[in-house]
C-alpha cells in the first residue's frame, strides 16, 4: 500500500514539474496544485503506516496512527488551497487585462537585452 | 509561561482584525495601525533587552512542553531581528500614511500590512520548523496581496512570477519538512538538532541542502535570485521598501538559524562561501546594465545578501557577529534607499535615470537623503556599511578565506560605481524633467512632511548605527555566541 502511495507522490511531483514549466498560466496553476497534492501525500506518508484512530482508551497508544503529520497536512492543504485560489483570481485578472493566457515577458528585461533602443533614447 | 513572547505576533494580528471591521480609508484605521505597530516595537525592545540580560527566553503555547507543544523562543539574534524589522514596519507605515496615493493604489493596505508584520515577527520567534513554514506563508500571502493590490497590468504580471516562485519554494519547504519528519520524527528545531546527529551523514547533507535550497529562493541567493529584480519594482513604493528591507532577510535569518542549529560545521563551509561569493558578484553585475532606480537597487539586494551568507559561511563567532551586524545595517539602508527612490519617482514622475537630472538643485534635502545610505551601502567610512564590512573582512582574514574577502572588497567598489551612476544620472546635470522647477507646489509630493520625515528618521538611524557601532556590535557578538554554542537554546526549549 505504501509503495503505491509513494509512487503516487512521485507521479504527482513529476507531472507537476512538467506543467509548471509550460508557458500557459492555467497549466502552471494546475501543475502547482498537483505538486501541492504530492507534498501533502508525502507529509501523510512521513507518519508511517496506518494505525487505529487516536482515541484514548480504545486502543493501545502504540497502535495509534501518528496524528502530527495529519495535522501538518491539514494545515498545508488549507494554505495551498488559499494560495491557489488567489493565483486563480490573479490569472483571471490577467485574462481580463490582456485576453491572453501566456506568461508575459518582462519588457524592461527584453529592452535591456536588445540594448539598442536604450542608447537611442539617450540621444 | 512568558506572556510577552507571543505579543509581536498577536498585537498586529488583532490590529488587522479590528481594521477589517473599519472603513479602510478612515483616519481611525491609520491611528490604530500606527499605535499597534508602536506597541509591537515596544514589546520587541523589551524582549531583546530581556534576552540580552538573562539568556534565551522561551514559552510553551497552551502549556504543552516541547517537543510536543508549540514553542516560541527569543534569543539575542531573534530579538535583534524583531526590533529592527518592527522599526522598519513602523517607519514605512508612517511613509505610506504620508503618501496621499496609498489609499488609491492599495485600498486595504493597513490590515494586510499588519498581517505581514505579524508574519515577519512569527518567523523570528518560532522554534519549530513547521511553524516557520506557517509564518512564512502568513508573511508571503500578505505580500502577494500587497504587491498586486493596485491590480494594474505590470503588477499582475510581476505578481504572477512572484507568487508562482514563492509557492514553488513553499511546496519544496513542505517536502523538506515531510522528509525531515520521516527521518527524525520531530519538527521542533532543538529536538531536531539532537536527533539529526543520529541520522546517517549522507541523508543529513541531503536534508540540509534541501532546506538551503528552500531558504535560498526566499533569500534570493545565487543562483535562485532571478525572480527578485523582476517583481519587486512594480509594487507601490512603501510595499517595495518593506519587501526590499525585510522579506529576503527573513530567508537569510532562516538559513543562519537552521545551518547553525541543525547542520553545524566545524570550519568554514566551502559550499556557503562559494554561494556567498557568487551571490555578491553576480548580484552586483546586474545593475550595470539597468536604467531604473528601483531595478538597480533591487539587484543590490541580491548582492548584499551575499555578504550575510559570507558571514555565516565562516562559521566563527567573529564572522557570524559581523554577518548579523551587516543584516541590521542592510535592513535600514535598503529601506531608506527604496523610500528615497519612491520620493524621486513621485516628484519627477519617472524612475528612469536618463529622464531625470539636476534634482540636487531642486531639492538638496533629497540628495542628502540619498547620499547617506548610498555611501553606507558601498561601505565608506564613517557610515554603518564600513563597520559591517570591516568586521566581515577581519573575520574572513582570520579564517583564511582570502578569495572571498577579495571578492567582497571588489564588489564594494562596483557597488560604489553603481551608486555614483544613480548620483550622476539623477542629482547632477541639467534639471530634468524640464518643468520640474516651475511646477505648482502641490505636485511636489516630496513636501509631504510624513514621507520625508520617515525617510529622514531612517537615514539618521543608519548614521547612528555607524557612529554607535560599539554597543550594537557587542549585541551581535552575543547573538553569534549563542548561535555557535546553542546549549542555552536547548536548555530553554527542552529543559535542563
Amino acid at each position: 500500500m505504501t509503495l503505491v502511495l509513494a509512487l503516487a507522490v512521485g507521479v504527482l511531483y513529476a507531472t507537476g514539474t512538467y506543467l509548471v514549466l509550460q508557458r500557459k498560466l492555467t497549466r502552471i496553476i494546475i501543475g502547482l496544485a498537483m505538486m501541492a497534492h504530492g507534498a501533502n501525500l508525502l507529509l501523510l506518508l512521513a507518519g508511517g503506516g496506518a494505525g487505529t484512530p487516536v482515541f484514548v482508551g480504545e486502543a493501545l497508544p502504540a497502535d495509534f496512527s501518528d496524528p502530527l503529520p495529519q495535522a501538518l497536512a491539514l494545515t498545508a492543504i488549507v494554505i495551498t488551497f488559499g494560495v491557489t485560489a488567489f493565483l486563480l483570481a490573479l490569472s483571471f485578472r490577467s485574462w481580463l487585462l490582456r485576453h491572453d493566457d501566456d506568461v508575459e515577458d518582462d519588457l524592461e528585461d527584453r529592452r535591456l537585452a536588445r540594448r539598442k533602443p536604450l542608447e537611442a533614447e539617450q540621444k | 509561561m512568558n506572556l510577552l513572547l507571543p505579543m509581536p505576533v498577536i498585537l498586529p494580528l488583532l490590529g488587522a482584525a479590528v481594521l477589517l471591521a473599519l472603513h479602510p480609508r478612515s483616519r481611525v484605521s491609520r491611528v490604530i495601525s500606527v499605535v499597534v505597530t508602536f506597541a509591537t516595537l515596544v514589546a520587541s525592545i523589551v524582549l531583546l533587552a530581556r534576552a540580552a540580560d538573562s539568556g534565551v527566553l522561551s514559552a510553551d503555547l497552551g502549556g504543552w512542553p516541547a517537543p510536543v507543544g508549540i514553542t516560541l523562543v527569543v534569543d539575542v539574534f531573534s530579538g535583534l531581528m524583531l526590533v529592527i524589522s518592527t522599526a522598519m514596519v513602523l517607519a514605512v507605515l508612517v511613509y505610506a500614511i504620508g503618501n496621499p496615493r496609498t489609499d488609491d493604489e492599495a485600498e486595504f493596505f493597513h490590515p494586510v500590512y499588519l498581517t505581514l508584520a505579524a508574519g515577519l515577527s512569527a518567523c523570528f520567534i518560532t522554534a519549530d520548523l513547521f511553524n516557520l513554514f506557517v509564518a512564512f506563508e502568513v508573511m508571503l500571502t500578505s505580500s502577494y496581496v500587497l504587491m498586486t493590490l493596485g491590480g494594474n497590468k505590470a503588477q499582475v504580471r510581476a505578481g504572477m512570477t512572484y507568487v508562482v516562485i514563492s509557492l514553488l519554494s513553499s511546496l519544496l519547504f513542505i517536502t523538506a519538512i515531510g522528509l525531515i519528519y520521516a527521518a527524525t520524527g520531530t519538527v521542533n528545531l532543538a529536538d531536531l538538532a539532537v536527533r539529526l546527529q543520529e541520522v546517517s551523514p549522507g541523508l543529513r547533507t541531503a536534508l540540509g541542502t534541501l532546506l538551503l535550497l528552500v531558504f535560498g529562493i526566499k533569500a534570493a541567493i545565487f543562483p535562485l535570485f532571478f525572480w527578485l529584480p523582476d517583481s519587486y519594482p512594480t509594487a507601490p513604493t512603501a510595499v517595495t521598501a518593506i519587501f526590499a528591507g525585510l522579506l529576503t532577510k527573513v530567508g537569510v535569518y532562516a538559513i543562519i538559524r537552521t545551518q547553525t542549529l541543525l547542520f553545524p560545521s566545524d570550519g568554514p563551509s566551502p559550499l556557503l562561501l562559494t554561494l556567498a561569493a557568487l551571490t555578491m558578484f553576480v548580484g552586483v553585475l546586474g545593475p550595470m546594465a539597468q536604467n531604473e532606480v528601483k531595478r538597480i537597487l533591487s539587484f543590490h539586494i541580491v548582492s548584499q545578501n551575499g555578504y550575510m551568507i559570507f558571514g555565516l559561511g565562516l562559521f566563527t563567532v567573529a564572522g557570524l557577529a559581523a554577518g548579523i551586524f551587516f543584516i541590521i545595517h542592510q535592513v535600514v539602508v535598503k529601506t531608506v534607499l527604496f523610500l528615497v527612490g519612491g520620493l524621486l519617482e513621485d516628484s519627477t514622475g519617472t524612475s528612469a535615470l536618463h529622464k531625470m537630472g539636476g534634482i540636487m538643485h531642486v531639492s538638496p534635502a533629497l540628495a542628502v537623503l540619498f547620499a547617506v545610505p548610498a555611501l553606507s551601502l558601498a561601505g565608506l567610512p564613517p557610515f554603518s556599511g564600513f563597520v559591517a564590512k570591516l568586521g566581515l573582512v577581519q573575520a574572513g582574514v582570520e579564517a583564511g578565506s582570502f578569495l572571498v574577502v577579495g571578492v567582497s572588497l571588489f564588489v564594494s567598489l562596483l557597488t560604489l560605481f553603481s551608486m555614483t551612476k544613480i548620483w550622476s544620472g539623477v542629482f547632477w546635470g541639467k534639471i530634468q524633467p524640464e518643468d520640474l522647477e516651475n511646477r505648482p507646489k502641490d505636485e511636489h509630493l516630496v513636501t509631504s512632511p510624513l514621507m520625508t520625515g520617515a525617510t529622514a528618521a531612517l537615514a539618521v538611524l543608519s548614521l547612528a548605527i555607524g557612529f554607535a557601532a560599539g554597543p550594537l556590535f557587542e549585541l551581535s557578538t552575543q547573538a553569534a555566541n549563542q548561535l555557535m554554542d546553542p546549549s542555552g537554546y536547548f536548555e530553554a526549549v527542552l529543559g535542563p
